[in-house]
């Protein structure tokens, strides 16, 4: 780490939202003002972010330690690869996701708007801090902060059901956090209170397999929670009674892969893939989230509403990732976090057709959507960008962090994963396309146009936002490094990481 | 005899005194009862510090023509923090009192468990 | 004048307390001026004894002139004027707080009330500030009386309670007085720094053991520690709002400050009736803090559940004292600052909204939200202070007692801990879900909109709400710069 430039941009971007958040809050009474806060802030992060990328693309690290948090340990913030490929997703995402929530709110005229767009702020406050942390508090710190801001978020409809799913957000989300308090609090004493993240892990040689095993499977579970790897996904796809911008940009972007890039940073940047192996410990969760991507896409066929299909495949797409970096091999690493990428652009896809979907007709099960897509072409059409490239089809994002996670399961000897990756590939295209299917060949029922055949299509606000992501979908497909260069970013992290020298890839 | 009874009885007598208190504080249902188990509780806290200060042979702590030496007083500090500690027992009492006079007047009762079952009616 | 500010400290209140009832015949207004100040007089000098203490060490204050051992000294470390300053912030606070409240009072009755408070006042700082133990069982005496007044203010349900509260802490005053009775009756000295001196050869008499076990159980009924904690949830649940959330604040934790200033200054935490003592009292802390949450979870009151949820947080401090490390001693003094700054606030708004809807059943709460916006944010962030959150201050005296306990390999300390948090946020978040998410029914009260509570009881609320996540922000400059040097051994 020679290349470490001190810079206050990292604190920057966490601390906009969260003072955004409190613009919102105090605007509450006029909703132009309180929305040009939002997307205010969505283009100063997103801003501020993108002006590190070419540093962190030519080797540098930005640093910042402002003030220490607790008795030796500073609240430190580090701008390296894997964070800068995290922060600019979740940020060039927020952007789209806030004119999104605009029309879509105002669409379906929610109330609680002021509470909704504040917890958001600080939910990207909190997922851009956990991007940038460089030591273990300061991400358990903003990880928690994380946990609380989203609850507001599921319980924005305030129904009974909404109640209830947030309990269940809860219980799951809070043991975990206590569980990785433990994990972190422990790590703290073996090190004799050093925590800061290392490309390649520091945990070597600091205590006995038995102790390193234990904490290992405290900080795991309690990442899990949050990426939704089986038996701990129970939150998500309750989860889902919140509003679709909710679940589009945190329950398939900012929330659940900030679980993903915990386990990202456990296995790679507090353990390592050596010491994993000596501990012979990372195999086991690599057949976790096998295991996880089989039976959650089994689950995902059976169920009729839509936004539950969708986050059952979540839970599915996200093991992959888990997958990815479990089996331990520099591409199967950089296939891990390039997916990241890839899932979040065809998940917020996804996610985005249901709630245009929802708002302009009200149809939420994928019974109902039969000839949907003759009256919502552009939406549709999206729909099954997003759909195929889920499936895995070439010139699709999904592609090209699947085929690198299959070379990664070769290249680290562990072949019979493929077989997992093919059997699941199999398995979304079968309960992604039906959608798809029905949507455009099937007679539409009437409750759809109301006799008219005008096109039904959603309002702009909700259009555009959709019609980005599906492009970009495509466009990463072809080109992988277009844009923010991310395939770049996951390269220079699958190294670091493994310390080998992954250039391509398998492309 | 009296050696036995300095040193050892005498402690326990306050012992004895001190759980008398304590006794008649738990398992006595009028409350002025009650309170007087706590006067006798403080009793024996205070006659424990006497009896700490006691020497035999000793005359009360007032400087005496012709009587030199220390051992010929016993030790006035535990009286003085005595004199105190009967202060605050006084007090306490009071307090107690008073807070008794007003209960009685509202609920009629002085008896433990007839005045909960009216206060919670 | 600067030499006189340690007994400003006291002294100021005590006369306030004096001629209270006076002024009140004249004016209430006037009294309530003049006991503002007095206890604004008296945070400042307690403020600027600490800033002293910290910068040129440790200061020792004779009163009458008369040198120890003879004399009565005050000791003024980082510890004592720190704590001093919180307790006399803290009253300052809610005395502010309580103007509202006691404007129907008459005059005498208004005149009284105040100098009990301020008697109050004036006991708990004595209590921390002495370095005598006799003293301390005087201002342990002054505390305990206006404390019991002052919860029987409350009406008569709060006078039962109080008469309880009255008798059983009789006993524990009584246990105290034994257990110094035992003390001076080995080394003939009232004197803190005296009796180190002395005791050091004695240690292992059973003299010695049966004096902390008298100390145990006259501090253990203070301070409520399971399973003396009988007296309390009465107590703070029928005394008046203002009264609870000072009582609440600092007033068992002072007991618990006594406690660590004996073991770990005069006995020294290392000897054998100490560490026996301190392993026993850690367990029934961990026993406490399981029993006060369930019990907290049950109640269907929100001061009742708080009440308990105050005999759960008594029993942090305690295992921070158990444990014995640096950092757990850290944690343990750092919650007694958040316990104290979190429960206040908790209680201030319990009694805010007492005083806007007259309910006080969590299930009454409903809409509270957007009436007092607010007072509801200064509550949420207590809550999940008391949860443990970060990045509020109750986060980081977990963090550091967890990390004390690892340290020592504690394991069941900790899952109790963890645990706590989880039951904590059980009961926090039920009352979450009522004041933000459940719609009042029409044969509730709720406020009118715009319901905020006057400004003379909503900043009090609001800067204690503030100060929870300023405590959590700075923990470690409070820490390095105060908590380092309180610890034993750690002044300079």
């Amino acid at each position: 780490m020679d290349n470490i430039v001190l810079d206050y941009r990292p604190l920057l971007a966490i601390l906009i939202s969260l003072v955004a958040a409190g613009l919102v809050l105090l605007s509450g009474r006029r909703p132009n003002l309180r929305e040009s806060w939002t997307v205010l802030a969505a283009l100063g992060k997103a801003a501020i972010v993108y002006s590190m990328l070419p540093g962190v693309l030519s080797g540098k690290v930005f640093e910042t330690a402002p003030i220490n948090i607790a008795v030796g340990i500073n609240l430190h913030f580090r701008v390296d690869a894997v964070g800068m490929l995290f922060a600019a997703l979740a940020s060039a995402l927020w952007v789209v996701t806030s004119f999104y929530s605009m029309g879509y709110m105002r669409k379906l005229d929610e109330k609680h708007q002021t509470g909704y767009f504040a917890s958001f702020a600080v939910c990207l406050s909190a997922t851009i801090g956990i991007a940038f942390s460089a030591n273990l508090l300061t991400f358990f710190i903003f990880y928690e902060i994380l946990t609380i801001a989203t609850y507001p978020l599921v319980i924005h409809k305030r129904t009974p059901e909404a109640i209830a799913s947030g309990r269940k957000y809860l219980v799951y989300t809070l043991i975990a956090g206590q569980l990785l308090l433990i994990g972190v609090i422990w790590t703290q004493v073996i090190t004799a209170g050093n925590a800061d993240f290392q490309p390649g892990g520091f945990l070597a040689g600091k205590a006995a397999t038995g102790i390193l095993q234990a904490i290992f499977v405290l900080l795991i579970l309690g990442t899990a929670v949050k990426a939704g790897v089986m038996p701990f996904h129970g939150w998500l796809p309750a989860a889902m009674v919140a509003p679709t911008p909710v679940s589009a940009l945190l329950h398939a972007v900012a929330v659940v892969k900030a679980g993903v890039f915990g386990i990202i940073r456990v296995v790679g940047f507090i353990f390592g893939p050596q010491l994993l192996t000596e501990i012979s410990i990372g195999t086991i969760l690599a057949w976790v989230a096998a295991l996880t991507i089989i039976i959650s896409s089994l689950i995902a066929l059976g169920q009729d509403n839509l936004k539950r299909r969708l986050a059952f495949s979540t839970v599915g797409q996200l093991s992959y990732v888990v997958l990815g970096v479990c089996l331990l091999s520099p591409l199967g690493i950089l296939g891990g976090i390039y997916h990241i990428i890839a899932h979040a652009f065809m998940k917020i896809t996804l996610f985005f057709c249901a709630g245009a979907v929802y708002a302009t007709h009200h149809l939420t099960n994928v019974s109902e959507m039969r000839g949907i897509g003759r009256k919502m072409p552009f939406t549709m059409g999206a729909f099954a960008v997003g759909s195929l490239g889920i499936s895995g089809l070439p010139f699709i994002v999904g592609f090209i962090s699947k085929w690198n996670i299959a070379l990664g399961a070769l290249q680290g000897g562990k072949g019979i994963f493929i077989a997992v990756l093919i059997g699941s590939a199999m398995l979304s295209t079968a309960y992604l396309i039906p959608v798809v299917y029905m949507a455009f060949f099937k007679e539409s029922v009437p409750k759809i146009g109301h006799g008219h055949d005008s096109l039904g299509e959603a309002n702009p606000a909700m259009l555009i936002p959709l019609l980005i992501t599906a492009v970009c979908s495509l466009v990463l497909g072809v080109f992988p490094n277009a844009g923010a260069r991310f395939y770049d970013l996951a390269v220079m992290a699958a190294n670091s990481i493994t310390g080998g020298n992954v250039s391509g890839g398998g492309l | 005899m009296k050696e036995l009874l300095s040193q050892h009885v005498i402690y326990w007598l306050i012992i004895t005194l001190f759980m008398i208190g304590l006794f008649g504080m738990v398992y006595k249902n009028n409350l002025v009862k009650k309170l007087m188990a706590m006067n006798i509780m403080q009793v024996a806290v205070i006659i424990f510090f006497l009896v700490l200060g006691q020497k035999a042979g000793g005359t009360i702590p007032i400087e005496i023509h012709g009587l030199e030496g220390i051992e010929n007083y016993i030790n006035p500090l535990p009286h003085a923090l005595m004199l105190t500690a009967i202060v605050v027992s006084l007090a306490t009492t009071g307090v107690a009192l008073a807070f008794l006079l007003f209960i009685e007047r509202r609920y009629g009762a002085l008896e433990e468990d007839e005045m909960l079952r009216r206060m919670n009616q | 004048m600067r030499e006189q500010l340690p007994a400003l400290i006291i002294i100021a209140p005590l006369l306030v307390a004096l001629i209270a009832p006076l002024i009140s015949c004249v004016s209430t207004k006037a009294l309530r001026v003049v006991v503002i100040g007095t206890l604004l007089v008296s945070c400042m000098s307690a403020l600027s004894v600490l800033i002293r203490v910290l910068s040129e060490g440790t200061f020792h204050y004779q009163f009458g002139g008369w040198a120890p051992p003879w004399g009565i000294e005050y000791v003024l470390d980082p510890l004592s004027s720190g704590i001093a300053t919180l307790i006399s912030f803290i009253s300052l606070v809610v005395i502010i707080y309580s103007g509202p409240f006691f404007n129907g009072e008459t005059k005498l009755r208004s005149g009284i009330i105040h100098a009990l408070y301020c008697l109050l006042t004036t006991g708990l700082m004595g209590m921390v500030l002495t370095g005598d133990i006799f003293n301390l069982y005087v201002f342990l005496e002054i505390s305990s009386l206006s404390a019991y007044a002052l919860i029987a203010s409350g009406g008569y349900k709060a006078t039962v309670a109080a008469f309880r509260y009255l008798l059983i802490g009789t006993v524990g005053a009584s246990f105290y007085l034994l257990g110094i009775g035992y003390l001076y009756a080995v080394t003939g000295t009232l004197n803190m720094a005296d009796l180190v001196q002395k005791l050091q050869p004695l240690m292992d008499s059973p003299v010695i053991f049966t004096a902390v076990a008298m100390l145990v159980a006259g501090m253990g009924i203070k301070m409520a520690l399971f399973p003396m904690h009988g007296w309390l949830p009465d107590s703070y649940t029928y005394a008046p709002p203002p009264v609870t959330a000072f009582i609440s604040g600092v007033m068992t934790k002072v007991s618990a400050y006594v406690l660590f200033r004996f073991f770990f200054y005069i006995f020294g935490a290392a000897s054998g009736p100490v560490s026996a003592a301190l392993n026993i009292i850690g367990w029934a802390a961990a026993i406490g803090i399981i029993f006060g949450s369930v019990m907290a979870i049950t109640q269907t009151d929100f001061r009742r559940m708080l009440a308990y949820s105050s005999i759960a947080q008594i029993g942090y401090i305690i295992l921070g004292l158990a444990i014995g490390n640096t950092f757990a001693l850290i944690g343990a003094i750092l919650h007694f600052l958040n316990h104290a700054v979190m429960k206040s606030c908790l209680f201030l708004v319990a009694g805010g909204v007492k005083w806007k809807t007259g309910e006080h059943a969590i299930e009454k709460y409903a809409e509270l939200s957007r009436r007092m916006p607010l007072t509801m944010g200064a509550f949420l962030i207590a809550a999940l202070s008391m949860v443990g959150l970060p990045p509020t201050a109750g986060f980081f005296s977990k963090w550091y007692l967890v990390l004390g306990a690892m340290e020592t390999g504690m394991w069941p300390y900790i899952i109790v801990i963890i645990i706590s948090s989880l039951l904590n946020a059980v009961y926090f978040f039920r009352v979450i879900e009522h004041v933000y998410m459940k719609k009042a029914t029409p044969e509730m009260k709720i406020p009118e909109k715009g319901g905020e509570l006057p400004v003379a009881m909503l900043v009090p609320i609001v800067v204690l709400g503030a100060g929870i996540l300023i405590i959590g922000i700075l923990n470690e400059p409070i820490a390095t710069q105060i908590l380092q040097y309180a610890l034993p051994g750690g002044t300079h």
